[in-house]
């Protein structure tokens, strides 16, 4: 028999139906999911803002374990070290022309042959593994070169006669060479812009002339021009030393005379040495001031007062974060209470609350922030944000939890829990309140990155300062990035606007995810 | 008739919150001390003058050591004599403690550095609404094709990646490698001659990037939104070809939201960037504001804030009544 032959189903093929087969609801066999599950589960789906969410946490984890793996400090600052490049070691070592504390310079032949000078009396490769190029008339250079051992000497310094005795005995220790021989004063660059520059060690042409130029033997090779003197009767200006020399120990031997250089010279409040920075500065921090600072080795380089950018960066990020969070959840307090307080009980008390934020919120934050900078201009600066930041900013989180509460006061739920003699309070806060959590929360982490903007750009305008408080922001560097511009440094910059712009970015996919998942019908709606 | 009613009540109501916000600045301003710069070879005597001129301390007294000693005037009193000193003469005070300005007239000043500000805001109005209309448009109508996704990832770059990293970049790039604008805006007050038009460019490039991403996305949605529509489908049926029916139903319909917003950032956009201003070292209202702090000058302060209140109140309202105006559908405040 057919199966589609419908019409003649034979009458015997007919059951009738018990009436305990009848079917009942029968239990799930899923589970159930609730809201916050649900949620979840729509978030991860969406790869933006996962992919966000770890970026946020990589920057958290940046900021809160960074300062503890840098010796450096926001307020350390070091002049002489402006500027530099960052160096990563990893760079140093491989050998690659990048992130190795070095920089392209072009200059003249003159600008060569200083730095060539400084190579070689310190042996350092200044000029990276001696390459250069030169345009086919010569007068341009270019090569690679280390802007830490660029420095060479500074200008020279005077020290107490126990620090010279102290590095001589860390030279002893260490091998590392940190004097070098002094020039004599009758020797040195008269112009006046020249006199005190250490780096000029050798013979010049013209000693008088305000560019220095220095004089080449018939090889093409720069003169030394020491102050030596004869060892066996040496000068009354001229302390012992007996450390390291680079004559030799046993001096320079002319005609059967022994000659030594002089490494330092006595004068008023001290002597007067030629130090090479790199080592002092080493010696500085290992002997003297003992901070845990190695030596002169700036991951994201430094700006233009010589401040580590690397360690800026994370205080100020740390800071950022800290304040950010703090002032949310302050403003989420207030703002809940007050938006639940005006929103459940309408009438007259919203009107007037309504208002009352409509005025306090059209102040713009600029002169919130200038009043506040007036009257508490001598208190701390971070106290000064706060206050301006949670002045304006639980306003916004009042006018979404009143929203929230007029679209659920009416419900059924919330009259059978009034009918059932319900305080206010309870309903409030164990009725209405849960069911509007995720939409407030969710704008409790928009609010986030807008507010460590504000903050940013403040800081960048110059209203907030916050290096007196030995912590810095990002807005600080960015000003400070946005000066060395015109130096030709534009890596200061580059780390602080990249680490904004990785924050906002991923904040606002996550954000974004937040809200769709929390709140699957506004999805792609764009406010 | 009905209009010009919820017209004048949203007039009087922002009037009411400046009115509140200003005597609150004013009173605050007036709790803190009296800056006084004596500097060396000025006579203490004339700058109290001054003050008392200016209606702020009375019955001056000079002690034997040369020390002056003042009442202050009650701040309510101070405060009708300011306004009445508004309101009758123009006159809203003069610089105390602002270096180069001190004994100028606080007005005069300040309209001196008005032009840069709003021909900068004008400019970038100029560049930014047709070309992020454009895109947006372009966007819509393209939906969901290659064009539309490019498009959309550059609004997104543009709106994430914040302002004051996009003039850095611009900064760095055009003006410092390229070298095609000088890397801060001319001093001089020739506005309208091409050295001081080419050193405004970078400004106006960096203002203007904000709002394409913000007009692009802003049309995009709408435009899309009003395409979807049965009148588009009826319009369509009616026999109107496909250009047609865009130009004449669908654009006009989404520029009903895109306007009010067009008008509104251009209120806003008034009081100037900051951010931008002091970057490009505009000659303009910012830095005069940012200077006034540093200064401590009073009189400046509370002019300038004064203005820029009244600017985000007027971009406030400007986009409620502009849509009573060009909707007809739309009836404000209508019960």
């Amino acid at each position: 028999m057919e199966m589609n032959n419908i019409n003649n189903i034979p009458a015997e093929k007919f059951q009738f139906v018990k009436r305990n087969d009848l079917y009942h609801d029968s239990k799930f066999d899923t589970k159930p999911v609730s809201y916050f599950q649900g949620a979840f589960r729509r978030f991860s789906k969406n790869k933006g803002a996962v992919v966000g969410g770890v970026v946020i946490m990589i920057l958290i984890l940046f900021a809160i374990i960074a300062p503890f793996f840098t010796p450096f400090q926001p307020k350390y600052y070091d002049m002489v070290y402006a500027y530099v490049t960052p160096k990563a070691q990893f760079f140093v070592d491989s050998g690659i022309d990048f992130w190795d504390g070095y920089k392209t310079k072009k200059t003249n032949y003159l600008g060569y042959l200083k730095d060539l000078a400084i190579a070689q009396e310190t042996g350092r490769d200044i000029i990276k593994r001696g390459e250069y190029t030169t345009t086919d008339d010569g007068s341009n250079y270019t090569y690679r070169y280390d802007t830490y051992g660029g420095v060479g000497f500074g200008k020279y310094k005077v020290i107490s006669p126990e620090e010279f005795n102290d590095i001589q005995r860390y030279q002893n220790e260490t091998g590392k060479q940190i004097l070098y021989p002094i020039v004599k004063v009758s020797d040195r660059p008269s112009h006046v812009k020249n006199q005190h520059d250490a780096n000029i060690y050798y013979k010049m042409v013209d000693p008088k002339a305000s560019t220095v130029r220095p004089k080449l033997d018939s090889n093409g090779n720069i003169i030394p021009n020491y102050w030596k003197y004869e060892a066996a009767s040496p000068s009354n200006v001229i302390p012992e030393y007996n450390s390291i020399r680079i004559e030799g120990q046993d001096g320079i031997n002319e005609n059967g005379t022994k000659y030594y250089y002089a490494y330092g010279r006595l004068v008023d409040g001290g002597i007067e040495i030629r130090a090479e920075y790199y080592e002092y500065y080493t010696y500085q921090h290992t002997q003297v001031k003992k901070d845990g600072i190695a030596e002169p080795s700036f991951l994201f380089g430094t700006t233009d007062t010589g401040k580590d950018i690397f360690a800026c960066l994370a205080y100020g990020a740390r800071f950022s974060f800290i304040f950010a969070t703090v002032v949310a959840a302050v403003n989420f307090i207030v703002g809940v209470i007050w938006g639940s307080i005006s929103g459940y009980f309408g009438g007259k008390i919203d009107l007037f609350m309504e208002r009352f934020c409509e005025i306090l919120g059209s102040v713009p934050s600029m002169i919130i922030i200038t009043l506040l900078k007036y009257h508490m201009g001598s208190s701390s600066q971070a106290l000064v944000l706060f206050i301006a930041f949670f002045a304006t900013g639980w306003i916004g989180m009042a006018g979404r939890t009143r929203m929230q509460f007029y679209r659920f006061k009416n419900q059924e739920y919330v009259l059978a829990a009034r009918t059932l003699g319900a305080s206010d309070s309870r309903i409030m806060f164990k009725h209405i309140f849960p069911n509007g959590l995720g939409t407030i929360v969710t704008s409790v982490a928009l609010v986030i990155p807008s507010m460590i903007y504000s903050e940013t750009s403040l800081s960048y305008l110059g209203i907030i300062n916050l290096e007196a408080g030995n912590t810095t922001s990002v807005g600080t560097l960015i000003s400070a990035g946005q000066k060395s511009i015109i130096a030709n440094a534009g890596f200061v910059a580059l780390f602080p606007c990249m680490f904004l712009v990785l924050l906002m970015l991923s904040f606002n996919l996550f954000g974004n995810g937040l809200r769709d998942a929390f709140n699957p019908s506004l999805r792609g709606s764009e406010d | 008739m009905y209009m010009f009613k919820y017209v004048t009540k949203r007039l009087g109501l922002m009037l009411f919150t400046f009115l509140i916000i200003f005597t609150m600045c004013f009173v605050l301003i007036k709790l803190l001390p009296i800056p006084i710069n004596v500097l060396p070879g000025q006579d203490p005597a004339i700058i109290m003058a001054t003050l008392e001129g200016r209606g702020w301390i009375t019955n001056i007294q000079e002690g034997d050591n040369g020390v002056y000693t003042y009442d202050r005037v009650p701040i309510m009193i101070q405060l009708g004599s300011y306004i009445k000193k508004i309101v009758t003469r123009g006159d809203f005070g003069i610089a105390t403690t602002y270096g180069e300005y001190v004994n100028h007239p606080v007005w005069e000043v300040f309209v001196k550095k008005l032009p840069p500000t709003i021909l900068i805001n004008i400019y970038s109005t100029i560049l930014g609404v047709p070309i992020g209309l454009g895109l947006g448009i372009l966007a819509a109508l393209k939906k969901n094709k290659w064009q539309d996704q490019v498009i959309n990832i550059f609004i997104i770059l543009l709106i994430s990646v914040p302002s004051i990293v996009l003039a850095l970049l611009l900064q760095y790039t055009i003006c410092f490698k390229l070298g095609w604008f000088p890397i801060t805006m001319s001093t001089s007050d020739a506005y309208f001659t091409w050295d001081v038009f080419r050193s405004m460019l970078p400004a106006v490039f960096a203002l203007s990037l904000g709002s394409i991403a913000g007009y692009a996305r802003y049309t995009r949605a709408e435009l899309s939104e009003v395409l979807t529509g049965e009148f588009m489908l009826l319009a369509r049926t009616k026999g109107l070809t496909k250009r047609q029916a865009i130009y004449r139903h669908a654009m006009r319909n989404s520029m009903v939201v895109i306007f009010p917003s067009i008008l509104s950032e251009f209120v806003s956009v008034l009081s100037g960037s900051l951010i931008i201003e002091k970057m490009f070292a505009i000659n303009g209202v910012g830095g005069l504001y940012l200077n006034s702090i540093t200064f401590q000058d009073y009189d400046f302060f509370m002019l300038l804030s004064g203005f820029y209140t009244l600017v985000s109140l007027t971009a406030g309202i400007v986009i409620d009544i502009s849509y009573g105006f060009i909707d007809p559908r739309i009836r404000m405040g209508a019960k």
